[in-house]
């Protein structure tokens, strides 16, 4: 059981890229901790920071009160589970599970206690004698979390742990590891570049950007009020809206209000209705069908605007200027070509700096 | 396999006999001369069918030698040939296994500088550096030993560059595992890196023992004793001698013996060989 708190840490490689430009985070006791960004944002590195299997250049980690800078992988009490399993392909599940606890010189009988106890729970108890590659992608990230958590440690980190396995898959585990980790209450720290894997397991979401965090925080306010605009874009599928104010077209919908300073508009798709009215304070826009796309319960309907936006897309996952998305009821369905017109109500803007970088609303 | 119709399946099948025939033929030639007398093969009325002298032969030929030339009995030039090859095979495999270790796990100054030197012993055979490899042997006074014999043939380039090459296939994660598991670099090579490279190594022993069970001018050169010599000269010096008839029987007999450790080898060895030269999985 511990915190694990990370004060102004800097990573920068010999070669001078600065891959963790000053990051803080504190993970309480017991949470669950999810790092979510695209990739090349620096999230794997600090995770290894953490496990000690990078160096940290500046600023400290603190792992259950011990600054653990210096300290090796092995004794920072932590169990790390990686993106391909990296179980050792020669020995048995059993041996899998059991070889860190025998490095420490465990005695054999409370060995088998523990490895027995965490094959119950995973249940692979009837295949700890099969080696890895007899094992299928599924039972193999058990035996993974089974290494994990035989160590009970202070700290479990996982490396994207689920990216190898196919989507039906990735649910099933995704509940596993959320059930597992609250009955064990270790606190955890998981890494992944799924916005929806992020929100589903996150008590505390760290979305991350460029080598640094972009916003922290509680996985629904981050949805509720983003921070910025990469971080409006990055959480939530389909991602929201961002149009610029400058355009006439929206500018005169917005005057008179505080919003008139706000140089970037976003409206997350589920916000529109198709609607002739326009709301007060809100806004409504005229679009072109391009293309729908009916899932069942919803249709995502892709339209563009009369007008051509001057934004330009600053993030990876950014709709392209001039495009918006539309989730309406799967029940209905505009026509490729037909004109419609959207509207979002006040309450549901949300107003950026015209760099992106400040939310203005509350 | 695509499957071929009756006619040109026969066809090949003709074909893969008379290659075999072409291979066996000499060799069963060799057993069959082992096997007659003497004076039968020196008058050139040698049977194609072997001769009933087969246990006299084996048995002078192992344990007592050719009583003309060398006198020198065939089991222990086996068993000079066989610590010499067994030396090394196994020498050539711990040494450049380590040092592929080394260089692919550590990061230590002038690492590629040292990987460059070792790769250019591959210009630098025995038949290229045989003069001052014989002097400094000499001066170790280790003429006419097993380490004379065999220290000089171990360094490796070969090897080493083998295991770099499947070291470097190994996923990194691994070490991180061990890493996290309490493994030092120690440990980590002796449960996990070894283990892994099981296959690889069969498949190295298995060439460099052949390599070394049929090395020639080095142990002409540095043996002199006739206790100390390997059973690849020893069929040389048989065949040579000043005023008698050359004792044929015997040095077929020796020359069917020298061939048998080599095909015990790759029969015993073989799976694991193939494996090591083919398996792809980690």
């Amino acid at each position: 059981m511990a915190n694990v708190t990370l004060r102004s840490v800097r990573k920068t490689y010999p070669g001078g890229f600065e891959a963790i430009k000053g990051v803080d985070v504190d993970v309480g006791d017991g949470q669950f901790c999810v790092l979510v960004g695209p990739s090349g944002c620096g999230k794997s590195t600090l995770l290894r920071m953490v496990a000690g299997l990078e160096t940290v250049t500046g600023g400290e980690i603190d792992i259950g009160g011990r600054i653990v800078n210096g300290v090796e992988p092995a004794d920072r009490d932590i169990a790390m589970v990686f993106q391909n399993y990296a179980l050792y392909p020669h020995m048995s599940v059993y041996n899998n599970m059991a070889y860190g606890l025998r490095n420490r010189g465990m005695a054999e009988a409370e060995i088998r206690t523990r490895v027995d106890e965490a094959a119950r729970i995973l249940e692979l108890t009837s295949m700890l004698e099969r080696k890895p590659r007899q094992l299928s992608g599924g039972q193999r990230q058990r035996v993974a979390m089974g290494r994990a958590i035989v160590r009970q440690p202070k700290v479990f980190l996982f490396d994207e742990p689920l990216s190898n396995l196919d989507a039906k898959l990735r649910i099933a585990m995704r509940v596993e590891i959320r059930k597992l980790q609250r009955r064990l209450n270790t606190t955890s720290i998981y890494v992944t570049h799924d916005q929806l894997e992020a929100m589903t397991l996150a008590d505390i979401l760290v979305v991350m950007n460029g080598g640094q965090v972009e916003q922290v925080g509680n996985p629904l306010d981050i949805y509720e009020k983003p921070a910025t605009t990469f971080v409006a874009s990055f959480i939530g599928a389909p991602p929201m809206n961002l149009m610029s104010t400058r355009p006439e077209e929206i500018r005169s919908q917005l005057a008179g209000s505080n919003a008139a300073d706000a140089g970037i508009v976003g409206i997350r798709p589920e916000d529109f209705v198709i609607t002739d009215e326009t709301p007060a304070g809100g806004v409504a826009l005229p679009l072109t069908v391009e293309a729908i796309e009916r899932v069942g319960a919803e249709t995502f309907v892709y339209g563009s605007r009369e007008q051509e936006d001057q934004r330009v897309a600053a993030t990876p996952g950014e709709l392209p200027p001039g495009e918006v998305i539309v989730r309406i009821p799967g029940t209905q369905a505009p026509a490729i070509g037909a004109r419609i017109r959207v509207a979002a109500v006040r309450a549901k803007l949300h107003l950026f700096s015209d760099d992106g970088r400040t939310r203005l609303n509350g | 396999m695509v499957e071929e119709e009756g006619f040109r399946r026969y066809i090949a099948h003709v074909i893969l006999w008379i290659g075999i025939a072409i291979v066996a033929f000499p060799v069963y030639l060799a057993f069959v001369a082992s096997t007659q007398d003497n004076a039968v093969i020196a008058n050139g009325q040698m049977s194609l069918l072997p001769g009933g002298h087969f246990f006299q032969t084996y048995y002078q030929t192992i344990f007592v030698g050719t009583s003309g030339s060398t006198r020198e009995p065939v089991g222990n030039m086996m068993l000079n040939s066989l610590v010499m090859a067994l030396l090394i095979a196994l020498g050539k495999i711990a040494i450049s296994i380590i040092s592929a270790y080394a260089i692919v796990y550590f990061r230590f100054p002038f690492r590629m500088s040292i990987f460059w030197l070792i790769f250019i012993t591959l210009m630098l055979p025995v038949e290229v550096r045989i003069y001052p490899t014989y002097k400094i042997v000499a001066d170790l006074h280790m003429l006419d030993s097993y380490a004379g014999l065999s220290l000089p043939l171990i360094a490796s380039a070969t090897a080493t560059l083998l295991f770099r090459q499947f070291f470097m296939t190994v996923p990194d994660e691994l070490l991180e595992a061990s890493r996290i598991d309490g493994a030092g670099p120690f440990r980590f090579f002796w449960d996990t890196l070894l283990p892994l490279s099981r296959t690889n190594m069969a498949a190295l022993f298995v060439i460099l023992f052949i390599l070394g069970w049929n090395q020639y001018l080095w142990p002409l050169l540095i043996t002199t004793r006739d206790d100390m010599q390997t059973i690849q000269i020893g069929i040389r010096k048989m065949i040579t001698t000043t005023d008698a008839l050359t004792e044929w029987p015997i040095v077929m007999a020796t020359a069917v013996l020298a061939m048998l450790p080599p095909v015990f080898v790759v029969v015993v060895m073989q799976k694991l060989f193939v494996r090591g030269l083919v398996e792809t999985e980690k």
